[in-house]
């Protein structure tokens, strides 16, 4: 018995007229949970009844807990016939198991009902008290949290990143089972929805348990999906990244201070290190101080075993069962490994990290579903890694079984696995999971960012041991040390030419780099970014079973080829050289497959600029074909011109300037790192090759080359005033205000025309995607300046003729003067580093600049790096805010904050309020809890409703995110047979999202939060059948719910900055 | 190819003021599409036509799901599918509550019933306001009137609580109420140059001073029904033009004091005993209905038409209605000082509102 659930239904407002006669309703409440069902008494003769319940009392196991949400369901008491049910509630107390989040749940939630939709409220009140103790647990594991967003939370601090953990479990789907023949659809829906809530909260403990024995407490980036199979069952998966997260208090502030402060490590390395990398070759006793990581992870066992040439885009896709013959399906051996390392003292730090390389690299998967990291947590990054596999669904005999699909995931990941290697890389990053099912064909996805990983975080106690072991390990400027290249430049896995960093000079960089990340907030950027698409229709024949499976993966290679293509033209055509974010999305229909790549390209300052795009025909001789090709030159010229300026990227000049006046430097330094990193004499010609750069030559052979050509330049810009991407953060942008507008937008296609080619698809997509875009930014248009984040699109071809496309996305406003300003200032910083450039390299020459020494130099060098850095933080970086700021001053302004909102109360509140205290007392002492409880009042008492921001980042803009409540992962099923008079289906499904907001937002609100980060849209299935008037709509979104304060409450933000900053230096100084 | 479905639906609700008006207004989406083009918002935004379609589709479709709730404002304020910013909120009531001044006034006065319903159409068509919005207005006038009709208390005040209305827009509907209520006709063409502004002050004044709530301010309908008890006591003042001697003194004194002021005097003069035994009979015959409801006809042919013919400026009607409501007082044997003060108080101000082309 241990835990006691306690539920009180208080009141309700806004309920239907039930009773045509009276106008009236006679309402009651059924309070279940499990087993056990609760009433309330019939309010009579109420549309807002006043029901004032006890505490109806569950005690259950906390497994049941963490499984099973309280139902809550309103009814209408009828003397004659049977009680007609208004509609129901589900509340998921998962939040209130985790002594963190949330303590009590109290609010007014929406009574919703899959016909009706949101029929009046309820106020209801939930509390937990678990008896056991915490360490005991077993069948459950209540108290690991869980957060969607894919970077460590703020206010959080990630004592040790355990790695992969995923689950995923099986059931029979409601809807087509034999009871679904003789049952109301309405009766099966409830029936899917209470199984979806079940599973997915099975499916949470399950994964909770995985992390418990990895030593975690926390699961980061939780990722759960759903695959409706239909006659083959529902699958409710879910993949993550187990981590062990410490909250921040102000004890620990100044610890995770340095951290957050990547700048001034390089500084100390660049003064420190590299007269001794000039001397030394590699593997010296003094190999820790030196700056080449990749040397030694290159020397791995593993890496260096000449792994056979994958590309990073190579699709690899198979119909059935994999050629992979090490399947261990006990995901969890290995995974907790490297618990033993951190204890090591410093001279064994090579070898030490060799250890937790390898005790990474035993892990069966070294997979991380996050898409940006702590500093310093990400060393090089090799390429994009993807996979795909088409199954047969109708092939499982037993749909019970998860181990079919365990093994089919299985397959696919350690194609992933063998993909990273190839590139050199240990492991996978922003790693995410995607399946697109059409009838019994299914098809799954994988893909993430080949990454070489610092282990630091992978070892016990690593940040304890102190700034010196963080100084040291920074390997490379992080600015630019990502791009570096973790593969063996001679034995390239895929053909690319590499150039020295055109940031530090030092290291090997691609041409292009792909990433599914976000970009690193150290990053150095030139200019502006933008969202990049690449779509592509490409029809396929109708067919059944295996022939269907064989055609769709025959297909896939080319779909993927020619994203890739047309990216990478996007890419050149905007004279950007990176992708960021990038998410490929192929959908499978009856007569055609749907791909969608977006990413955010930015221009890397690390990376060389990119050549043009020359057109080149085919056939000489012929003079009007040559005229054509000229316009098509020019006019793909211009728009690169039109382009530069739109993102101000006006780098080549200056870079240019580099490579040309200081001359002697960086040839005689690349000569110096050429010998150090073992390179040969070809590479460095290779090098030479690349100061002109060649252009990207197209062909038009035929008129589909054409066709692509103009295609790449229709993509209309974004209007003056609009940037749009779909990384967390616009890359330079820094100065966001507080203007938040988060949207789901969805629009579906028909078409009417049956013999449609490919090019004629492919504009009708491209057209529906632009029009899209085109609408958002009309529609924000009262935002400008504004820039619209996280633009996820998500692709379906729900039947045969019909093209769906659902978009969730941010638009934040930023102030426009502070842009107008960065350019210069970054102008300056370029300017700067330039001079970093050439000053640093005197100092390092003669680096006599003991440690000590470390201060000032790093203002000599650094200084242009640190404002920009610190400039940043202000207005982007609110994790490093949020973590700086937790010292006293923090909590003093916390206190006036709750004290402030304490004196407001009426007298009622206060009654209710000393209620709640009291029974806090016994569940969770301290004050923090005490703030808690004031808060729940403030949804309880008044009449006016929270405002809920919600966002698909993982903050809000001028706000400090303080508090973390819990996941909210909410299905919803809606259905009509009334289509026509709900307003067709776009009433019908308007009306249904704004629902889904209105109840996520209710319950964030009955958490005590404001606001939901990391909101997603999982899942919009829409059905329809207007011939019998008739549509239903299945909907999933997760995010997690917070209590954030705006940044700028009382202290100005400049003194905090201050605070931080001088701690840093302090600390630094210290050591 | 044709989109068959397109929704966007933001966690903030967006709603474009000008759209909105436009539905009001009761434009057809193409129609608002149209006018959209015409005011220049694509070249605002380098939008198509196709993108204006589909916002103005999207509006439409929020303001219709929204229409449920604005006919209650205040459950606007704590439901839970709209997230609108409280200042928002009070626009889109406001404007929602607001009437075209045209309109109004053609229902004015009538019974708010199927049957005016009916002719919706034909006043839509007179005054150019389309019958959508017609109905709305209508429909607006008629729950108000429906909400008030029940409640205690202070009738603005009821309309601005329970409607969260502008005080200027509550006093509005008050007076829409009232003369629905009390079913005065403004109708006739004689009215018509008459707007509703000037109805709606007399209004606020009748509601001041003439109801039942200008005495007693808890009663049912205290600010709809008139006061019975006054208008019984109106019959008293029937003495200044019945006694013969109290009609000669009550001129002469008014005439001592006009004499001289103004270049209409000889008129005045003249017309003494005309205008008074104009207004004291209007307010005799008030304890009849059918006289209630002819109060405002009765003022303009009994009093204004005879004075404008003479060419009285507003100034002249001013003096002299102070004169001849001051002097009353001067009179010995009149003993109604109460009653005709409350009484002139108000004719006054109405007959100063109403005095003008």
């Amino acid at each position: 018995m241990p835990g006691k659930l306690k539920a009180r239904i208080v009141a309700g407002r806004h309920l239907p007229v039930m009773d045509r006669a009276s106008d009236l309703t006679d309402a009651f409440v059924e309070v279940k949970f499990g087993n056990t069902t609760f009433k309330t008494d019939v309010c009579p003769k109420s549309l807002n009844p006043q029901w004032n319940s006890e505490w109806f009392k569950f005690e259950v196991d906390d497994e049941d807990l963490q499984d099973e949400p309280l139902q809550v369901t309103v009814l209408d008491h009828d003397t004659y016939s049977a009680n007609d049910a208004i509609g129901k509630v589900y509340i998921d107390i998962d939040p209130l198991l985790c002594s963190e989040a949330a303590s009590v749940i109290s609010g007014w939630f929406p009574i919703y009902d899959t016909i009706h939709g949101i029929r009046g409220e309820i106020n209801v009140l939930v509390k937990v008290e678990l008896f056991n103790d915490l360490n005991r647990f077993r069948q459950s594991s209540c108290g690991v949290k869980f957060f969607c967003t894919t970077s460590i939370p703020r206010c959080y601090r990630a004592a040790m990143v355990h790695g992969f953990v995923e689950e995923l479990v099986v059931n029979e789907d409601p809807e087509y089972q034999w009871i679904d023949r003789i049952r109301t659809p309405r009766a099966s829906n409830e029936a899917r929805q209470r199984l979806i809530s079940l599973m997915s909260g099975e499916l949470q403990r399950k994964i909770g348990l995985k992390v418990l024995e990895m030593g975690g407490n926390a699961v980061v980036g939780y990722l759960q999906c759903f695959d409706l199979e239909g006659e083959s069952g529902l699958v409710v998966r879910a993949i993550g990244t187990a981590c062990t997260l410490d909250k921040l208090s102000s004890g620990s502030a100044p610890n995770t201070n340095t951290h957050m402060h990547p700048n001034t490590a390089p500084a100390s390395n660049a003064c420190n290190s590299p007269s001794k990398d000039g001397k030394e070759p590699v593997f010296g006793e003094d190999l820790l101080s030196s700056s080449g990581p990749p040397t030694p992870f290159r020397a791995l066992p593993t890496s260096s075993s000449s792994p056979p040439p994958f590309s990073p885009s190579k699709p690899c896709s198979r119909q059935s069962s994999s050629s992979d013959t090490d399947l261990s399906l006990t995901p969890k051996t290995g995974m907790g490994s490297g618990g033993s390392a951190g204890k090591e003292a410093g001279p064994l730090k090579t070898l030490l990290r060799q250890q937790t390389q390898t005790a990474l690299e035993q892990r069966e998967f070294p997979f991380f579903t996050l898409t940006s990291f702590p500093p310093g947590f990400l060393v090089h990054v090799g390429g994009v890694v993807s996979a795909r596999s088409v199954k047969l669904l109708d092939r499982i005999h037993n749909p019970d079984e998860p181990e079919t699909r365990d093994a089919w995931w299985e397959e696919i990941r350690q194609e992933i696995k063998s993909h990273a290697k190839a590139l050199g890389c240990h492991a996978v990053v922003g790693y995410s999971e995607s399946t697109s099912i059409c009838e019994e064909v299914c098809i799954l996805s994988a893909s993430g960012t080949a990454a070489i990983l610092n282990p630091r975080y992978m070892r016990e106690g690593c940040l304890d041991m102190g700034i010196t072991d963080h100084r040291f390990e920074e390997p490379s400027p992080p600015s630019c040390g990502f791009c570096h290249i973790p593969y063996d430049e001679l034995n390239m896995p895929f053909p690319a030419q590499l150039t020295y960093c055109y940031h530090c000079r030092r290291q090997k960089v691609p041409d292009v780099l792909f990433t599914t990340i976000d970009l690193p907030p150290e990053a150095a950027v030139t200019g502006k970014g933008c969202l990049i698409q690449a779509r592509l229709c490409r029809l396929k024949k109708k067919a059944q079973g295996e022939v269907n499976a064989t055609a769709i993966s025959n297909l896939l290679p080319f779909m993927e080829y020619e994203l890739h293509t047309q990216l990478m033209n996007k890419l050149k055509l905007r004279s950007m050289n990176a992708l960021f974010g990038l998410h490929i999305q192929i959908s499978v229909g009856e007569n055609m497959l749907l791909g969608l790549a977006s990413a955010t390209g930015v221009y890397l300052t690390a990376l060389p600029a990119p050549g043009g795009i020359q057109i080149a025909g085919k056939t000489p001789g012929d003079l009007s074909n040559e005229q054509h090709i000229l316009t098509i030159q020019k006019r793909i010229n211009d728009t690169i011109a039109k382009n530069k300026e739109l993102y101000q990227i006006n780098p080549p000049e200056l870079t240019e300037e580099v490579v040309g006046s200081p001359i002697p430097d960086p040839r005689q330094r690349s000569r110096l790192f050429r010998s150090h990193s073992e390179s040969s004499d070809e590479v460095s010609e290779l090098d030479l090759s690349h100061g002109k750069k060649d252009a990207f030559v197209l062909e038009i052979d035929d008129t589909d080359a054409v066709e692509d050509i103009h295609s790449l330049l229709t993509d209309a810009p974004t209007p003056t005033g609009f940037y749009s991407c779909n990384t967390e953060v616009m890359p330079g942008i820094y100065n966001w205000t507080s203007g938040v507008q988060m949207f789901t937008s969805v629009r579906v296609l028909r078409l009417s025309n049956a013999n449609l080619t490919n090019q004629g698809l492919n504009k009708i997509f491209t057209d529906l995607c632009e029009n899209l875009l085109k609408s958002f930014y009309f529609k924000l248009r009262s935002m400008i300046p504004c820039c619209l984040c996280r633009l996820n699109f998500t692709v379906a071809v729900p039947e045969e003729e019909l093209i769906q496309v659902a978009v969730t996305a941010v638009a934040m406003t930023f102030d426009k003067d502070q842009t107008q300003e960065k350019p210069a200032e970054k102008a300056i910083t370029k300017g700067c580093s330039e001079t970093e450039d050439q000053l640093q390299f005197p100092l390092e020459l003669c680096a006599d600049a003991s440690s000590a020494n470390n201060q000032p130099s790093s203002k000599i060098s650094g200084v242009p790096e640190t404002t920009n850095v610190s400039s940043r933080a202000a207005s982007v970086d609110y994790g490093s805010f949020a973590d700086r700021c937790s010292t006293w001053l923090e909590l003093l302004r916390l206190k006036a904050h709750t004290i402030r909102r304490g004196s407001v109360k009426t007298s009622r509140r206060t009654q209710s309020l000393a209620h709640s205290v009291s029974s806090l007392d016994r569940s969770s002492p301290l004050p923090e809890g005490r703030s808690r409880s004031l808060r729940s009042n403030r949804s309880f008492a008044g009449g006016s409703v929270t405002v809920v921001k919600m966002t698909p980042l993982s903050f809000l803009p001028g706000t400090r995110i303080i508090k973390y409540l819990g996941i909210i992962n909410m299905f919803f099923i809606r259905e009509t047979s009334s289509l026509r008079e709900e307003g067709g289906v776009s009433g019908f499904l308007h009306s249904f999202i704004a629902e889904v907001f209105a109840m996520v937002r209710a319950h964030v609100a009955a958490l005590g939060g404001n606001a939901v980060v990391s909101y997603s849209m999982k899942e919009c299935v829409f059905m329809e059948n207007p011939n019998k008037n008739q549509a239903q709509c299945l909907i999933n979104v997760s995010g997690d719910a917070v209590i954030c304060v705006r940044e700028t409450d009382q202290e100005p933000i400049p003194s905090m900055t201050n605070i931080g900053q001088t701690c840093t230096s302090g600390t630094d100084g210290a050591t | 190819m044709a989109v068959e479905l397109d929704v966007f639906v933001g966690n903030t609700t967006i709603m474009d003021e000008e759209v909105y008006q436009l539905w009001l207004d009761g434009y057809t989406v193409n129609d608002a599409v149209k006018v959209r083009m015409e005011g220049g918002v694509m070249e605002e935004c380098e939008a198509s036509a196709d993108v204006l379609l589909s916002d103005t589709m999207d509006q439409y479709r929020t303001f219709q799901m929204c229409e449920r709730l604005l006919h209650s404002p205040a459950k606007l304020a704590n439901q839970l599918l709209f997230q609108i910013p409280p200042n928002r909120q009070a626009i889109l009531i406001e404007r929602y509550y607001a009437f075209d001044d045209a309109f109004v006034r053609e229902v004015l006065g009538k019974k708010l019933s199927k049957g005016t319903k009916k002719d919706l159409d034909d006043i839509g068509a007179k005054t150019g306001v389309t019958l959508k919005s017609c109905r709305r207005q209508f429909d607006n006038f008629k729950r108000v009137f429906k909400v008030v009709e029940e409640l205690k208390g202070p009738l603005v005040e009821n309309i601005r609580q329970h409607f969260l209305l502008s005080d200027k827009l509550a006093r509005d509907y008050a007076a829409i109420v009232f003369f629905a209520n009390n079913r005065f006709e403004t109708g006739k063409r004689k009215l018509q140059y008459l707007t509703f502004q000037d109805f709606a002050f007399c209004a606020g004044q009748l509601i001041n001073n003439w109801t039942v709530g200008a005495v007693d301010n808890m009663v049912e309908d205290m600010d709809v029904d008139l006061d019975k008890e006054f208008l019984q006591e109106l019959k008293e003042l029937k003495i200044l033009i019945t006694d013969k001697d109290l009609l000669d003194q009550h001129k002469s004194l008014v005439c001592t004091a006009l004499r001289g002021k103004t270049k209409a005097f000889n008129e005045m003069e003249a017309n003494f005993k005309n205008l008074s035994r104009g207004l004291i009979n209007i307010a005799a015959k008030l304890t009849n209905t059918k006289d209630v409801r002819d109060f405002f006809i009765d003022l303009v042919e009994k009093f204004i038409e005879p004075c404008r013919s003479d060419r009285w400026t507003a100034a002249d009607m001013k003096l002299y209605l102070t004169h001849y409501t001051n002097s009353a007082h001067i009179l010995d044997t009149f003993k109604h000082q109460v009653v005709w003060d409350r009484y002139m108080g108000v004719i006054k101000s109405c007959i100063f509102k109403m005095y003008h082309d």
